[in-house]
């Protein structure tokens, strides 16, 4: 006798967890609510780096591209929205979206030279690009030059007249930021391209016997990654109301402790970096107190999970526990 | 009379960044491990030196017989302890052991040492200079260290192409797994290999420490001045190496005779247009 049989995506445990999702996520919409000013700045905080952090795995984890030069995309994202909101009146918030673009259109020429660099060469070379950058931005004095500037009052109050519906903005925007960056990497993972994804994160050479243009898969995402980071980093900015080169293209900041996130938390899956994110601000707030400590430790540990856990802390607990929070696999099933 | 002095002083400091470079070229060579705490390591090294020479009160040309055979040990034991483990297929895991070495070290100089700026003195070698005729003049100190990177290149090349240990070192980065089975143990030949690129390290690190000022955020540039002059002179070739390091040092000292805004970005501009119009890099790789 036959079955009939169908594919499926989601279990029941990914049901239960999108539904659970959801509600945060709408929960976290009211945060404004419920929080003071410095919870928000928090939230806002967090939230970027889980943007960050899902799209440098998206970039190392999946299209096999290890870039420790996004700070490169962060710092141009916040100088965009500086320059536009300063010389050309563009609203700061409108500013985000030209920020994106400006992203993904210098993201296109990058490419065509970093690309030329295999595997941990690129890497490097992808620090040079982000070192010119910061360079460059140094030299533009109508932005403060090396010193770098301030949006003025005049801007801030155009945004919102009073603090509070400021910190509202910001924070939606952020939370805003968030949803996007999430969903649009999984989709991007559930679809057929994503599927070409993960061959190539498999094995280059069957993918690309099998028809799937790598090149083109890899620049597409290299691309798309640039242009959400300029954003993330637009957002940062923005938050701060002030910029300097040395703050905008820091390699600490933008790439060293996402990539600590992302390799703590388990790269390659999409919850990984979720989980790496909430480690690092939990031990931030622990070791407030110690200086630059809680980032020794943090690279401590970056060390020893990458030599004894490769997959990350999410890869451990899923050891124990099989489950499927985010699938993205599909699975054949009796209907 | 100007431009002539800036580029010789451009092609000095290139040797300075060949002996970066060819630490770093030695370990990707041997094993495939781009060591992102390179520059890290160099700036340690100068730290030692400081350390060495106020505690022991002798001169810098002293402190590299400690310096150097010290951070041979380092690298060698690193290697064994912790690199060895972080190689293979995948290229993340040695960037990223690296990478948080880099964060560890550079974190840990800023407690131990502050961010001041701190500089090694050489006594009178560091003012005394050689008149070369027509208003030109070169300092001795950046002479002698161009000297010897130029000899530190020689004795690389002949290490590797007239030694057993250099035979070692070709044989397991052409095929490690053949390497092991005539006889090489393989974590002890990338050990090795470590230890000689940490020699290097300590070497360029005095260096730096008696030319410049340094402080502990200045890992990363050294790091990028090196693997630049290793890209433009063209991966796998030491003589290479050695020209990437004097194209770089020219192009940099250009730059700031233009503008000093202009000295490291110059540089790096320098690289990119090596990169798009020949990625290969000056010279060919050598073979054996």
């Amino acid at each position: 006798m036959t079955h009939q049989m169908r594919t499926v995506v989601a279990t029941s445990t990914s049901r239960i967890a999108a539904v659970l999702l959801g509600l945060v996520a709408i929960g976290l919409v009211f945060a404004p609510d419920f929080c003071d000013r410095q919870t928000l700045h928090l939230l806002a905080e967090i939230y970027a780096y889980i943007c960050l952090a899902t799209l440098w795995n998206l970039l190392a984890g999946y299209a096999g591209l290890v870039s420790v030069g996004q700070q490169a995309y962060v710092g141009l994202g916040g100088y965009i929205l500086f320059a536009a909101a300063l010389h050309l009146g563009v609203s700061p918030l409108w500013a985000i979206p030209v920020a994106g673009a400006f992203g993904a259109l210098i993201a296109l020429p990058a490419a065509a030279l970093l690309f030329r660099l295999r595997g941990a060469y690129f890497a490097i070379g992808s620090w040079v690009l982000a070192e010119i950058m910061r360079l460059v931005a140094a030299q533009v004095s109508t932005l403060g030059g090396g010193s770098g500037t301030s949006l003025p009052a005049s801007i801030v109050l155009a945004v919102g007249s009073t603090r509070q519906v400021r910190d509202n903005l910001f924070y939606w925007c952020a939370l805003a930021l968030l949803v996007l960056v999430i969903s649009a990497s999984y989709s991007l993972l559930r679809s057929r391209l994503g599927l070409a994804l993960r061959a190539v994160g498999d094995n280059e050479m069957a993918a690309r016997s099998n028809g799937i243009r790598v090149l083109g898969l890899k620049l597409a995402v290299y691309v798309g990654v640039g242009a959400l980071t300029s954003m993330t980093g637009a957002m940062i900015f923005l938050q701060r109301l002030r910029i300097s080169p040395d703050a905008a293209f820091n390699v600490n900041d933008w790439t060293a402790i996402v990539i600590f996130m992302a390799v703590i938390g388990g790269i390659g899956r999409l919850e990984g970096p979720l989980l790496g994110v909430l480690i690092f601000f939990g031990m931030r707030q622990w070791l407030a107190d110690y200086g630059t400590l809680y980032l020794m430790l943090l690279g401590a540990l970056a060390v020893v999970v990458m030599i004894t856990a490769p997959r990350g802390l999410y890869g451990k607990i899923l050891e124990r526990w099989p489950m499927e929070l985010a699938p993205i696999r599909m699975r054949v099933e009796k209907s | 009379m100007d431009w002539l002095n800036v580029l010789l002083q451009g092609v000095l400091i290139g040797g300075l960044y060949a002996i970066f470079a060819a630490g770093l070229s030695l370990m990707f060579g041997v094993m495939r491990l781009v060591n992102v705490a390179h520059g890290d390591f160099i700036v340690l090294a100068a730290y030692l030196a400081l350390v060495v020479t106020q505690s022991l009160g002798i001169g810098p040309l002293m402190a590299l017989v400690i310096v150097v055979p010290v951070m041979a040990v380092l690298g060698y034991v690193l290697q064994r302890v912790l690199l060895n483990r972080s190689l293979g297929e995948d290229i993340l895991p040695p960037l990223l052991v690296t990478f948080g070495l880099s964060v560890i070290i550079q974190n840990g100089l800023l407690e131990l040492f502050t961010p001041d700026s701190r500089k090694l003195g050489a006594g009178a070698i560091e003012t005394a200079s050689l008149d070369m005729g027509g208003g030109l003049s070169v300092g001795v100190l950046p002479l002698a260290q161009f000297a010897v990177a130029c000899l530190v290149i020689v004795a690389l090349q002949l290490l590797f192409y007239r030694t057993a240990l250099g035979r070692a070192f070709r044989a397991t980065s052409d095929d490690p797994a053949t390497a092991q089975l005539v006889g090489l143990d393989n974590d002890h030949v990338f050990a090795l290999a470590t230890a000689l690129a940490f020699a290097l390290i300590g070497l360029g690190g005095i260096f730096l420490a008696v030319r410049s000022n340094f402080d502990p955020s200045l890992g990363p540039s050294r790091l990028l001045f090196g693997f630049e002059a290793v890209i433009i002179g063209g991966l796998g070739n030491l003589w290479g190496t050695l020209i990437g390091g004097i194209i770089l040092g020219v192009a940099q000292s250009i730059g700031a005779k233009l503008d000093p805004g202009w000295q490291t970005l110059a540089g790096h501009v320098a690289f990119m247009i090596v990169l798009a119009i020949r990625p290969q890099g000056l010279l060919p790789k050598v073979q054996a």
